[in-house]
């Protein structure tokens, strides 16, 4: 199986009249400022003049703008959503960066140096020469609490977090369990609560102590956040609740992996069900490895 | 191997092709012209010019062309294509006053100034279908005057401030924000209102107008006056030092006359609600006219009750390009969010607690 896909184009097929990576120069620049303070303020939402982008919002325009900003000629693209390669959505960002900048592509996680996610993390570890970018829908935790965002924006300063801690004793003493399984809030260096994306709780153990720097653009909402490497991120919880993260009885049909997060699919019409891995390039990395050892 | 929920590239491309198979529909007929959508489908073409915020007639009846008569898609192509125009500088105020109107219309006056022209208008047309249209042919307009010329008549608003009964608007004397640069942040000021009304979709401002009508948010408005036709665009180049012109654009303006306030040594007096915007676009002036009045009655010691007075409601849904494409993303795959759903549900079925769940989880909202 060849690991690069074969989806970069020759140097002068690169779009003609549009700077690299689509965006003018002026913009990037704008966005890099947003992320040098998002890095210094981890967890904190920060402002940034989203632009308009040639891909529908809410189908990671906010991402996009991000990964522009960041990407060079050198780097190595991956673009993941729901954890696989080849949605239709991965593949159409993965060629508007190739078409628009050239860069060379893969699926292979430890080979990328940037990658562009919408809803999971790699099960492959990340590196520190590695980034991050998150696809954000929403990017204000407390809003499905309190849709004002004068007020939210208040509460983030004054840490005024107990209306979150309320909702989630409400889902325990409703349902005897936190009844929130993605996008679960964080609390980033003891200081911000953030919403990690609508990533899977599975996934919030990967943000601990990450080593690689990740990113999370909401072009919406006009918002983009950060978290540095090597930053504390903790999911919140209850002593007598602790956080726990989703657990299959079952192993992924084709790798065996019982450690990886697992889409179910549904198989016949008697609704016969399956488990597969979600990110499909730890699954191929897996079944390769058992070919090679047999 | 399990594909089916998996797009290929070859499927994607497969898709655009059919796509345009079906914009062209039958190749027996003639394709449609850009200059013929541009010559007779004008409002459409102003429609697309006002929502995606670029006067250009001629790339609007191309997006309108290309998104084969989906007016909010080619309102999202030309958005796309205006974002990446550098911006040259900010024009001096348009003059509407100095505007040759082709329809001016004012309900609160009988006669005044300048009359009432009516204009091309769909109004006290009988909305019975014209078969004739069925046929191609000629269609000639009224005998012209050749003497005749449009004439620039005085603002009704401004006959009433005159008087000092309408509530005078003043300039902040500030350098003008664009929303599409810098994010907007509430609360907002009125330029940037107008700017996010401007761009909004003229449903949701016409529907938001309408319920400040019956009674959510009410402010009785008379519509003082609309006019529509060309005004000069000017501006001073920093380099020059002074103002030139630019070109001739045709706008719609609606200046609403509202419920007066006054009280606390202030005389009783009007107020205002305006919308503008390019080309002949009566409606949508009318809703945003509304709407911005509805939004400043806070500014007017109002009680903020009806939907079209939240600020944040309003500015942060009106957007079509971005309502449309988060509405859409839902047909993005989702199983990821939904498997941990299917968990969490299977888990608290194993595990009833003694109350019953009447509430759905909220987490389902989050699902994005």
């Amino acid at each position: 199986m060849t690991a690069i896909v074969n989806d970069r184009p020759q140097a002068a097929a690169t779009e003609q009249g549009y700077n690299f990576a689509y965006l003018d120069e002026q913009t990037k620049r704008m966005i890099r400022r947003g992320l040098l303070k998002a890095v210094a303020i981890p967890g904190y939402q920060v402002p940034f003049g989203g632009r308009e982008m040639p891909l529908p919002y809410g189908w990671g325009t906010g991402g996009m703008q991000l990964t522009a900003a960041i990407l060079g000629a050198e780097d190595v693209l991956k673009v993941i959503d729901q954890g696989a390669d080849d949605t239709t959505n991965a593949v159409s960002i993965r060629r508007f960066f190739a078409r628009t900048a050239g860069v060379a592509t893969t699926t292979r996680t430890p080979e990328a140096t940037v990658i562009q996610t919408r809803h999971r993390i790699p099960e492959t570890p990340l590196r520190n020469d590695q980034i991050m970018v998150y696809q954000v829908p929403i990017p204000e935790p407390l809003r499905f609490i309190e849709p004002s965002e004068s007020e939210t924006r208040t509460m983030h300063a004054l840490s005024d977090y107990g209306v979150m801690h309320v909702k989630l004793y409400e889902d325990i003493a409703t349902f005897g369990h936190i009844a929130t399984s993605y996008a679960y809030p964080v609390t980033v260096d003891g200081r911000y609560v953030m919403d990690p994306s609508p990533i899977p709780k599975f996934d919030n153990p990967k943000l601990d102590m990450s080593p690689a720097l990740m990113l999370f653009g909401a072009g919406r909402e006009k918002r983009l956040y950060a978290l540095p490497p090597y930053t504390n991120v903790r999911s919140l919880d209850f002593e007598d609740h602790p956080f726990s993260i989703q657990a299959w009885d079952q192993c992924c049909a084709f790798c065996g992996s019982d450690s990886s997060y697992l889409d179910e699919l549904i198989v016949d019409d008697a609704g016969t069900k399956r488990f597969v891995c979600s990110d499909t390039d730890y699954c191929t990395q897996r079944r390769d490895a058992q070919e090679a050892a047999e | 191997m399990y594909v089916a929920v998996k797009g290929g590239e070859q499927a994607i491309d497969n898709a655009h092709r059919l796509l345009a198979k079906k914009r062209r529909g039958d190749t027996t007929l003639p394709e449609l012209s850009v200059k013929q959508i541009r010559q007779q489908l004008p409002l459409a073409v102003a429609r697309v010019m006002a929502e995606g915020s670029l006067f250009d007639e001629e790339l609007a009846a191309l997006a309108i062309k290309q998104a084969a008569g989906d007016l909010l898609e080619a309102i999202f192509l030309l958005r796309a294509y205006r974002t990446t125009l550098p911006r040259f500088g900010t024009s001096a105020p348009l003059e509407t006053a100095q505007m040759r109107p082709t329809r001016r219309i004012s309900a609160t006056f009988k006669d005044l100034p300048g009359g009432q022209l009516l204009g091309p208008t769909f109004d006290y047309s009988h909305r019975l279908l014209d078969f004739s249209l069925l046929a191609e042919g000629e269609h000639p307009g009224p005998e012209l005057d050749p003497q005749a010329e449009l004439a620039t008549c005085p603002r009704v608003l401004d006959l009433l401030a005159k008087e000092g009964l309408m509530k005078p608007e003043r300039g902040d004397d500030q350098a003008v924000p664009d929303i599409t640069r810098e994010p907007l942040e509430f609360p907002s000021g009125r330029a940037q209102r107008l700017q996010a009304l401007a761009r909004g979709d003229e449903g949701f401002l016409l529907a938001l107008g309408y319920s400040t009508q019956r009674g959510y948010g009410r402010n009785h408005p008379f519509a003082g006056e609309i006019r529509i036709g060309e005004v000069e665009v000017w501006m001073e180049p920093p380099e020059l030092g002074f103002a030139v012109p630019l070109g001739d654009i045709e706008v719609t303006e609606c200046e609403m006359v509202n419920q007066f306030v006054g009280g606390q040594g202030i005389d009783p007096q009007f107020t205002r609600g305006y919308g503008l915007a390019f080309g002949y676009a009566e409606r949508k002036a009318m809703g945003m006219a509304l709407v911005d009045r509805a939004l400043r009655g806070a500014e007017y010691g109002e009680t903020v009750q009806g939907p079209a007075q939240q600020e944040e409601f309003v500015l942060m849904h009106c957007d079509n390009v971005e309502a449309g494409g988060f509405v859409s993303h839902l047909k993005l795959p989702h199983y990821v969010d939904f498997q941990s759903e299917l968990e969490l549900i299977r888990k608290l079925r194993r595990a009833p607690v003694e109350q019953t769940a009447t509430a759905e989880p909220n987490a389902e909202e989050r699902r994005a």
